[in-house]
């Protein structure tokens, strides 16, 4: 029931705020020196982050699931009627609370990374601006005011990661992450077309009202779910359109965290999620996002074994991560996608956090061949980074245990074959993160030359609060199994659709998680024995390698088939466009017509003799000629 | 204004008409040939009389005053357009020291 409940109305300063933020750091980036940029913008979403706080318990009092916050009529023309208005309920509350928390942590912590760096002001300016979009995305409530904020958030991802602009490969990158979003984006669009026109209204609350009442399977359902899906693929990097993320970590590394791991990439999981009662009634796309999660979880794990940069390591992982929650939401699992979410925003963000702290104590250093024994001259980095390690490795009671282990016993109650590979999934991860650590933080230091030292305490404590909510965080949804109640899938229950039971067997549950533990201490064992014992480190990139490691590590060539099979095409076709359809018949005829113009002009002129008898002359004439046809009509 | 109209109506109208043709042609021939500019002038009212004239004629066979109205209006216009052309004569006679139409040929391409 959506009814109005006081102080709701506050929900308006959670996206105000940062945009308050961007206006004061953008408008006067000239003017702030040092770290004030930095502690305004951080102001602004902590704030934000308190009043969402406070919004979770105005909800919770009022009794109600959802509330609507109307700021002004936006567009009203015909029969379409289109509110600027926010919907604030336990999705949304969910998201919101993610976003100013982990954002706030890490403007924080960027106050740290960017110091001295002569554009941080716009640095700030641009992080408030994503937060402020990211914000109108998951408040929106209807697709409308969703779609702003998924445009804006993909403008600033641009903007940030080709924040160094000055490197070429930077702006490429930049470049390619919003051209491959704009594919998806386009998906996105006629999905929302193809809404209105179906259901004659875009507003969450109308649309899944109509919907409730359609039959499963019904195919304009599915055309709109599979074309919103397209959107979400796009924006989440699955298969085929997860290239840019890898290269998107060109970017500075906090940005990494806020964008391209907690927050961004999981808007198409959260629109996925909001859209549930839609996507029950389309099992076709429920299995289309099964094969889309499962098989980028698997690809984009297998490819992270063999990076060696430190930051295309874990964003591999992000993707694979972004694949389970995607096999999650095609489970029809959605709580449990949104509680992966939750989690994987912590540690991934935790770990991003970290790494950045590495690269700053390293010099910008992003080799993980070149580090090594961190551990003692960075401690507090290394224990929070090994807490995030543990947390997406599964390893219990570490958060991601409960969140992933949640999401294998669905698909082992929907598909032994699904289980399998998740599983393996699983392990992969587990091992190219112990991998990453021991490279990083065990035997001895391999760069000679460079003094690591510890980040300053405004880079850490961000790490430290990352690293307890990473510890902790899965303690939010406690299976029955360990005595707890599923409360955060509860929560969202009221909001989130899932198709399937929260609940199975105990003794099955308890069978899986053994199994997964062992194979668990077994893959780290191997990192361990590999990394440590035997002190393997990673070929140099010019040295020989079997067939199945070159393709590894050249990740599968997707890059390189994607130019052969469809830049080099299209870019061969622009240039036909260009040199043939342009040059060669376009530009005749334009210039053909100046020219005819001009010839005509040149021939004409010759009557302007300036013999005033003449005119007379020719005016005389005309008037008789025009006499003459007016006659003989 | 009836006797007038009926004086008017004892010449057939096929005279006025030939009248001011002829009138009009040799305005006209005079505008085309002439290289005097007051004579060009000249013409021009002329040809604006010719027409004057038969506007008048006409109103009067139809018993409708409003063409003889008409011809004081055109009178006027007339009026005020021989001041303006007998003006740029003057500074045509100032300028060059001649009348001859075509000194004026340096307006053109």
């Amino acid at each position: 029931m959506v009814g109005t409940i006081p102080n709701i109305n506050l929900a308006l300063l959670v996206p105000a705020l940062p945009l308050l933020g961007f206006l004061i750091t953008g408008l006067g980036y000239k003017r702030f020196k040092n770290n004030q940029a930095g502690i305004i913008a951080s102001t602004c979403i902590g704030l934000s982050f308190l009043v969402s706080v406070f919004l979770f318990f105005v909800l919770r009092n009022s009794g109600q699931d959802a509330a609507t916050v109307t700021l002004f009529n936006w567009i009203a023309v015909g029969n379409m009627n289109i509110p600027f208005a926010f919907l604030i309920d336990h999705l949304s509350l969910t998201m919101m609370l993610i976003i100013t928390s982990v954002g706030s942590l890490i403007h924080i912590y960027s106050i740290g990374y960017m110091h001295g760096d002569n554009r941080i002001n716009s640095f700030f300016a641009q992080m408030n601006l994503f937060t402020f979009s990211m914000l109108l995305l998951v408040m929106g409530a209807n697709y409308l005011v969703l779609f702003i904020g998924w445009e804006g958030v993909g403008l600033c991802s641009y903007l940030l990661i080709g924040f160094w602009f000055k490197n070429p490969s930077f702006n490429y990158a930049a470049r390619k992450a919003f051209i491959i979003n704009r594919i998806g984006d386009l998906g996105f669009i006629l999905g929302i077309i193809l809404l209105f026109f179906t259901f004659n209204s875009v507003s969450f609350s109308e649309v899944f009202a109509q919907a409730s009442t359609m039959q499963i399977g019904t195919p304009v359902i599915t055309v709109i779910t599979l074309l919103l899906l397209v959107g979400a693929v796009g924006k989440s990097a699955q298969i085929p359109l997860f290239t840019w993320l890898p290269d998107a970590m060109a970017g500075p590394t906090p940005v990494s965290a806020l964008i391209h791991a907690a927050t961004m990439v999981t808007a198409g999981i959260y629109m996925i999620a909001r859209s549930s009662i839609l996507y029950n009634l389309a099992p076709i796309t429920l299995n289309v996002i099964i094969v889309i999660g499962l098989s980028t979880a698997i690809l984009a794990a297998i490819i992270g074994l063999k990076q060696n940069d430190i930051k295309k390591v874990l964003a591999y992982s992000t993707v694979s991560q972004l694949g389970y929650m995607f096999l999650a939401l095609g489970l029809g699992a959605h709580s449990t996608a949104v509680f992966h979410v939750t989690t994987h925003a912590f540690f991934k963000a935790l770990l991003f956090l970290g790494a950045g702290s590495i690269i700053h104590a390293m010099g910008g250093e992003q080799d993980i061949r070149k580090m090594g024994g961190l551990r003692k001259k960075m401690p507090v980095t290394y224990w929070t980074f090994l807490a995030g390690t543990l947390a997406i490795s599964g390893i219990p009671p570490f958060s991601g245990f409960f969140s992933k282990d949640m999401i294998l016993v669905k698909a082992f109650e929907h598909n032994i074959m699904i289980y399998i590979l998740a599983l393996a999934g699983a392990l992969l991860t587990c091992f190219y993160m112990f991998r990453l650590l021991y490279l990083v933080f065990f035997r001895e230091q391999r760069l000679a030359g460079s003094h690591p030292h510890e980040s300053p305490k405004v880079m850490t404590i961000p790490l430290i609060i990352l690293g307890i909510l990473s510890v902790f965080g899965g303690f939010l949804n406690i299976p029955s199994l360990f005595g707890g109640d599923l409360s955060f899938s509860n929560f969202l229950q009221k909001n989130v659709f899932s198709l399937v039971s929260e609940e199975i067997s105990h003794s099955t549950e308890i069978g899986l998680i053994i199994l997964s533990l062992t194979l668990l201490s077994l893959i780290i064992w191997l990192a361990y024995r590999t990394f440590i014992r035997r002190a393997v480190v990673p070929a140099a990139d010019g040295e020989l390698m079997t067939p199945i490691t070159r393709l590894v590590t050249n990740k599968f060539y997707i890059d390189e088939i994607y130019t052969t099979v469809f830049e080099k095409p299209f870019g061969a076709f622009s240039n036909f466009l260009f040199k043939k359809v342009e040059t060669d018949i376009l530009n005749p005829i334009v210039d053909g017509v100046g020219e005819a113009t001009s010839v005509l002009g040149m021939l004409t002129r010759r009557l302007q003799r300036g013999n005033m008898s003449f005119y007379f002359f020719a005016m005389v004439a005309g008037i008789l000629l025009f006499i003459i046809f007016i006659l003989t009509i | 204004m009836k006797d007038i109209s009926s004086a008017i109506q004892l010449i057939p109208l096929e005279h006025y008409i030939l009248l001011c043709v002829t009138l009009f042609s040799i305005g006209l021939m005079g505008v085309l040939f002439r290289r005097n500019t007051i004579i060009i002038l000249m013409c021009i009212e002329l040809m604006f009389n010719s027409i004057n004239l038969l506007v008048a004629a006409f109103s009067a066979y139809h018993s409708d005053p409003s063409g003889q109205v008409f011809v004081f209006f055109v009178m006027i216009v007339a009026a005020a357009e021989v001041a303006v052309g007998l003006s740029i004569l003057v500074m045509m006679k100032r300028n060059v020291d001649s009348v001859d139409i075509n000194l004026l040929n340096r307006l053109k391409w």
